[in-house]
């Protein structure tokens, strides 16, 4: 009886990452099928033969290493502003009992609320007598307000972690509470800050409604503007399309892989937002 | 006893401003980029405003709002914003609970098959819509043909082309890669759990299954509700796998009324029109919260 439960619950566990593992492998499966096997041998689960041409094409012969840098570009930009950012708004919510405190928290919590895709029209109007439309460093700005709320409720948590002592004894010494926080706070929450900057990179680089809006010629397109505008142009250059999605992914995963161990923590700090 | 003495006025200014100080910039740029864009955009919803109208600007009153009402795809739209919703969120809790409750007994390698498991949430939204999109088409998905197989589908077409059935392609791209974030969640608290209630119930002779009822399921509850309530909101509003893998379509069968917010935006470029179906949003985003708050109020009165 106890075996066959163990068995179960193996099983099942084999089931989800089947699941979870199969869009990926698929879209890796096609990225290295040569055009000529990619009909006949449509739905075999490995392709006979397996080739690189399409990663080849794309890297050399495609836009995509341009849009993968311009994503690069606002994704880092992003990160690192709102992690800055929500780091001071943090650090105030986690240590001062001041009046307005509470509103604050408020009016963070309220702009993960409303509906982001109903600013879309009105941004696109503000911004572009301001040069800031068709523009990376519109985008960023953009983007960065948008991530700011959540990372600092993520910042905050990272800071409440942090025994108030510390920065007590160091002011009682002489530093200035700013000296306190530079010198003693931050380099405690660097793993935290890490965490934060992964978090925001990530929510960046899917970004997709916004750039879709703001960026309208080719040279300033993110990853994901570029591809669907691939993908509606060369709709059957399959092999293509998904050495180029292998690509996005890339990036994505590494920044998984380094705030795994955060995900608790920045899920429910975010959860509104995921 | 006598007062402390006041400390200068300019070092009490100082220690009132210093959190205002650390928060400025955040707040600056969440007020200018958020805030001011949301007010303006709700000035839109009464005002004509088309990009490709150099004569449009002009006060028009409630006239999008009567256009709106009579507007089927919007009426549509309504419809299918409720389906997607509570389909993928559910569906989302469900499978998500389950890999919660796996993940909670300890066996070896518990750490790469959690990471596993999780991998979906790390894909960026657009592509894990293009990638579902591709699994079910035909020509080079291989759901079509499984489907086919098990008798689910009459011929291995794109049910993304099906009227009927469309609806169904971004739920269950949303629900591949939503689990993970219930998962996370929800063995959080699985794991806040105080081990001795369980020991305790077993000592008494509960079998697995009373356990889950009695102990595992009431600590869940709070946490299943405000995640639901907090992810119904969220998938609402999220269209990026909409956009990526019908564009709404066929014959609007899959737009939501967030989606018909981007499409009149972004194709149409009427910022007025879309403007108008945002607020409509927005007040029935208000009107659910209030909703939830009064029931709330009504359980916490329940109790007492």
């Amino acid at each position: 009886m106890r075996a066959i439960g163990t068995l179960a619950h193996r099983l099942a566990i084999l089931v989800y990452i089947a699941f979870a593992l199969f869009p990926l492998f698929w879209l890796v499966k096609v990225s290295v099928t040569p055009n000529d096997l990619l009909y006949s041998e449509g739905i075999r689960l490995w392709p006979s033969r397996t080739t690189f041409e399409h990663f080849r094409f794309v890297l050399a012969h495609s836009d995509f290493p341009l849009f993968f840098r311009n994503s690069l570009i606002v994704s880092l930009a992003t990160a690192f502003a709102a992690t800055t950012l929500a780091g001071f708004a943090g650090y105030a919510l986690s240590r001062f009992a001041f009046r307005g405190k509470l509103t604050v928290s408020g009016l963070l919590l309220v702009t993960q609320m409303f509906p982001l895709v109903m600013l879309v029209a009105p941004i696109f109007k503000l911004l572009s007598p301001l040069g800031l439309t068709n523009s990376l460093t519109g985008l960023v700005v953009v983007y960065v307000a948008f991530n700011v709320p959540f990372a600092c409720f993520l910042m905050q948590s990272f800071f409440d972690g942090i025994p108030r002592d510390l920065e007590e004894a160091a002011m009682i010494d002489g530093a200035s509470r700013f000296g306190a926080f530079r010198q003693i706070i931050l380099p405690l929450t660097l793993p935290g800050i890490a965490a934060t900057v992964g978090f925001v990179f990530t929510a960046a680089w899917s970004e997709m409604i916004f750039a879709l809006m703001l960026i309208s010629s080719n040279e300033k397109a993110t990853f994901p503007v570029g591809l669907l505008s691939f993908v509606s142009k060369f709709s059957v250059d399959f092999g293509q399309m998904m050495a180029a999605g292998v690509l996005a992914l890339i990036p994505a995963c590494l920044f998984f892989l380094l705030i795994q161990r955060y995900l608790v923590q920045g899920l429910t700090a975010g959860a509104v937002k995921g | 006893m006598t007062p402390a003495p006041r400390r200068p006025f300019l070092q009490r200014l100082g220690d009132r401003a210093e959190p205002w100080l650390y928060s400025a910039p955040a707040l600056i740029v969440i007020t200018a980029v958020m805030l001011v864009p949301l007010v303006v955009g709700i000035s839109y919803a009464f005002r004509d405003v088309q990009i490709l109208n150099p004569f449009s600007g002009g006060f028009v009153g409630l006239d999008h709002f009567r256009a709106l009402a009579g507007d089927k795809a919007f009426r549509v739209a309504l419809v299918n914003t409720f389906w997607w919703t509570v389909l993928t969120v559910l569906i989302q809790l469900l499978f998500g609970l389950i890999l919660a409750l796996l993940l909670d007994t300890p066996f070896r390698g518990r750490g790469i098959a959690q990471a596993l498991v999780f991998l979906p949430w790390a894909v960026p939204t657009f592509l894990t819509g293009l990638n579902w999109a591709w699994l079910f088409n035909p020509t080079i998905g291989p759901l079509p043909h499984w489907l086919h197989a098990l008798g689910l589908l009459a011929e291995p077409s794109n049910i993304l082309s099906d009227p009927n059935l469309a609806l169904w392609g971004p739920i269950t791209a949303a629900v591949w890669w939503g689990i993970p974030f219930f998962a996370i969640t929800l063995l959080a608290a699985l794991q806040s759990i105080p081990s001795d209630l369980y020991e305790a119930a077993a000592i008494d002779g509960a079998n697995p299954f009373q356990r889950f009822w009695s102990i595992t399921l009431p600590f869940l509850a709070p946490v299943i509700a405000i995640t639901v309530l907090l992810r119904t909101v969220w998938v609402a509003n999220f269209t990026d796998l909409i956009i990526v893998m019908t564009g709404g379509g066929p014959a609007d069968r899959t737009q939501t009324v967030a989606s018909y917010i981007f499409t009149q935006a972004f194709k149409r470029l009427d910022f007025g029109y879309a403007s108008a179906i945002s607020l409509v949003l927005l007040f029935l985003l208000l009107a659910y919260a209030l909703i939830i708050l009064l029931l709330r109020q009504r359980l916490i009165d329940r109790d007492k």
